[in-house]
Formats: C-alpha cells, structure tokens, sequence
C-alpha cells in the first residue's frame, strides 16, 4: 500500500467524471424523469378526481330515478282516481239519465192512460145516449142533450 | 496458470501484486491504475449519456435506459432518504461513485492472469487491473469527498461558524486543544476509513483469487489425481468465490456511495 502521486491523477480523473455526470448526465436523467413523475402524480390525481365526479354523478342518477319514480308513482295515482271519478261520474249521469228516461215514460203512459179514459168515457157515453135512446124509443137528441150528455161522459171519465 | 508455471507461488503472487509502475519515489505512476480507472471512466460516462439521451418523458424508458434510470432513480431515493434539501449535486456525486466503482471493481471478476497476459502483449510486465485494490485509487475519491464535507461545512455555517467549532466542540473554548485534536480525528477518520475500507476489501477479494489460482499449479508438474482434483477444486472454489465477489462489488460500492452522502449531510449539522 504505497501511496505515490498516482493519487493525484485519480482526482483528476474523478472529478472530470463527477463534473460530466453532474452537468451533463444527470439534468439529462432528472429533467424527464421528474416530467414524467409529475405526469404520473397528475394524472393519478385526475383519475381520483374522475372517480370522485362518478360517484357525484351516480348519486345525482341515483336522486334522479328515484325522484322520477315517486312522480310516476303519483301520476299513476293521480290517473287513477281520475278515472275512478270519471267513472263515478259516468254512473251518475248514467242514473240520472236513466231516471229521467223513466220519468218521461211514466208521464207519457199517464198521458195515454188519460188520453184512453177520456176516450173511453166518450165511447161509454155515447153507448150510454144509444141505450137510453133505445130504452126510450126515441132518439136523443144530440143537440138537445149535449150538455146532459157532456156531464154524463164527464162522470164517467171520473169514474 | 500454465505461462506462469516456471514462477514459484509466491513469484506468481507477489508479481500480480506488483503495480506496472512509471517514476520513482512520490512521484511514481501506477499506469495500470490510471488506465483503467480513467478507460473505465470514460466508458462509463459514454454508456451514461447514450442511455440519457434515449430518456424522455413522452415515452416508457426501454432497455439499457430503463436500467440505467432505474440505478438513477434508486440513488435518487436513497441521497434523499439521508439529504434533506436540494440534493442535485449529491445525488450526481453518487450516482458517480456508485457507477464507477462499480465498474471498477467489477474488474476483479476477469480472470486473474488474462489482464496481465494482455497487457503484455503492448509490453507491460506488470499490470494490477483492479483501480479500487489501489489505495491511491480509493484514497483520492476519500480525498474529494473530504474537501466536500469542509466545504459543505463551511457553505452551511460560514467560515467564522465552521471555525468556531474546531475550537469549541465538543468540550466548549476553554479546552480548545483537545476540541482541535478531537475534531481533527474525527475529520481524518471518514476519508481514511472510507478509503482503507473499499481498498481493504477490493484488496482481499483480489488476493483470494490470486490464491484460488494457485490451486492449479499443480498440473504444471504433470496429470496426477492430485493435480486433477485440485484443478476441479480451482475451477469450482473460483466459481463460488468469483459468485459471492458481485456481492462484495456491488455492496462495497453502496456503501462507497452512501457513507460520503451521510459524511455530507452531517456536515450541515451544527454542534
């Protein structure tokens, strides 16, 4: 182990060395790779930020739906009792139609019944002036007894 | 192992522990040394900016590249978890010590005469490839990063700061030959350890295979069942050894790399 002036020289040569790899390798290195780093950590943090904005955005679908749900569910509901109203509706009107159908007939018959007594009392009162005739042997004078024979025919229509 | 069969083994040792040497007293080169530190280097810084210039921050590193910034990436993180601040120049500062020494003491795994059989070819007697098995090899990155730590030193509490410290630490003004004494210790005692350590380690590793190697002389003497056996048990104790060697390499270097960032850092903190 003799230490001789080859020592010197090793500096020499090392500190070249150390001054190339320092001025020239290693910016060389550093520069991209720090770049390249930074590129990463961005976008691993843009990536969480995406994954963040997902999950917001599926929470907001998922409010979204449910919302639309609901109001479906009450459109449904409310459509429902509109039909149940209309159809209430329907059978009143129906009733009340039907009713008033049934009025107007029965107003109807009682007219022709009426229509039929008087009828028939005039026929009976005819019958009746053409029996008395006969009985009496005479002919009755229409003329003469209408106004007996108006009365007559009007008991009989009473009754 | 058959080229150097006329050397007895300490011949053989002693001349593969023998720097190819140019000078005399403090003023002797190891060639070898520098050769290949400085070879090594400039492959490395090569092999460096082509895998730089492919990185950008459009596309997904690929291949060497990718190997290359994934090192990068890793010293990064490591110059941070010890530096709490702007750590370019530190991160830089390991980057290199970990990748040249790394390179440097992968050397260790050649086979043990091939360097010096092809040194030589251009006429070089000697030839020690491993720079970190040089002490003058690991002493001056020490040195570096002990001018590092005073300056950073200096950088962070101001020289009338950094000053005050050699004198009033730990033991406060009145005993400032031993604050002197102890701070001058505790100053020498980094580049010296960091130093003797990559060295001590590097050195050991060499001297085993060089040892490993000698297994094989025994063929030179003629095909015996003992000369068979220990030729296997070269071949097989070299394979282990040269295995468990890339962890020493690797793990020498990491450590090379981290102890220099600590060393710095701790010289922003005050006392």
């Amino acid at each position: 182990m003799d230490i001789n002036a080859t020592f010197i020289g090793q500096i020499i040569v090392f500190l070249i060395l150390l001054w190339f790899i320092y001025k020239v390798v290693t910016p060389m290195l550093a520069g991209p790779i720090g770049e390249r780093q930074k590129r990463i950590t961005d976008g691993l943090a843009a990536a969480e930020k995406g994954q963040k904005d997902l999950e917001e955005a599926r929470g907001r679908v998922d409010a979204l739906v449910r919302e639309s749900r609901e109001r479906a569910r009450s459109v449904e509901d409310q459509a429902a009792r509109r039909a149940t109203e209309l159809v209430e509706a329907a059978k009143q009107n129906a009733q009340a139609e039907g009713a008033r159908i049934v009025e107007t007939a029965r107003v109807e018959v009682g007219n022709e019944a009426q229509r039929v007594r008087d009828a028939l009392a005039r026929e009976a009162g005819t019958l009746v002036v053409k029996a008395a005739s006969q009985l009496l042997g005479r002919e009755v004078d229409a003329k003469a007894h209408a106004q007996l024979l108006d009365q007559l025919a009007n008991d009989i229509a009473r009754g | 192992m058959s080229a150097e069969a006329t050397q007895s083994p300490s011949e053989y040792i002693s001349h593969h522990l023998t720097h190819w040497t140019v000078g005399h007293g403090f003023w002797s080169w190891h060639v070898d040394t520098l050769l290949m530190s400085s070879g090594l280097a400039v492959i490395l810084a090569l092999a460096l900016y082509a895998a730089a210039r492919r990185v950008s921050a459009n596309n997904a590193p690929t291949g060497f590249a990718s190997f290359i910034e994934f090192i990068y990436d890793w010293v990064d993180g490591q110059v941070g978890d010890i530096y709490h601040g702007n750590r370019s120049f530190l991160t830089a500062l390991a980057f290199t010590l970990f990748t040249w020494v790394v390179c440097m003491n992968a050397m260790d795994l050649l086979p043990v005469d091939l360097p010096g059989n092809v040194a030589k070819v251009f006429g070089a007697d000697h030839f020690r490839v491993l720079p970190t098995a040089d002490l003058n090899g690991t002493i001056a990155m020490a040195i570096v990063v002990l001018l590092l730590v005073i300056g950073n030193s200096i950088r962070a509490k101001g020289l009338g700061g950094y000053a005050h410290e050699w004198i009033a630490a730990p033991f406060g003004p009145a005993l400032f030959p031993a604050n002197i004494v102890l701070n001058l210790v505790e100053l020498l005692a980094k580049p010296v350890s960091l130093g003797m350590r990559l060295y001590g380690n590097m050195y050991a590793g060499e001297l085993l295979f060089m040892l490993i190697a000698l297994l094989g002389f025994a063929l030179a003497s003629g095909l015996s069942a003992l000369s068979g056996t220990l030729f296997v048990a070269e071949i097989l104790i070299g394979a282990g050894w040269a295995i468990f060697h890339i962890l020493i390499v690797l793990l020498q270097a990491y450590i090379f790399m981290v102890l220099p960032i600590v060393y710095i850092s701790m010289a922003e903190e005050h006392h």
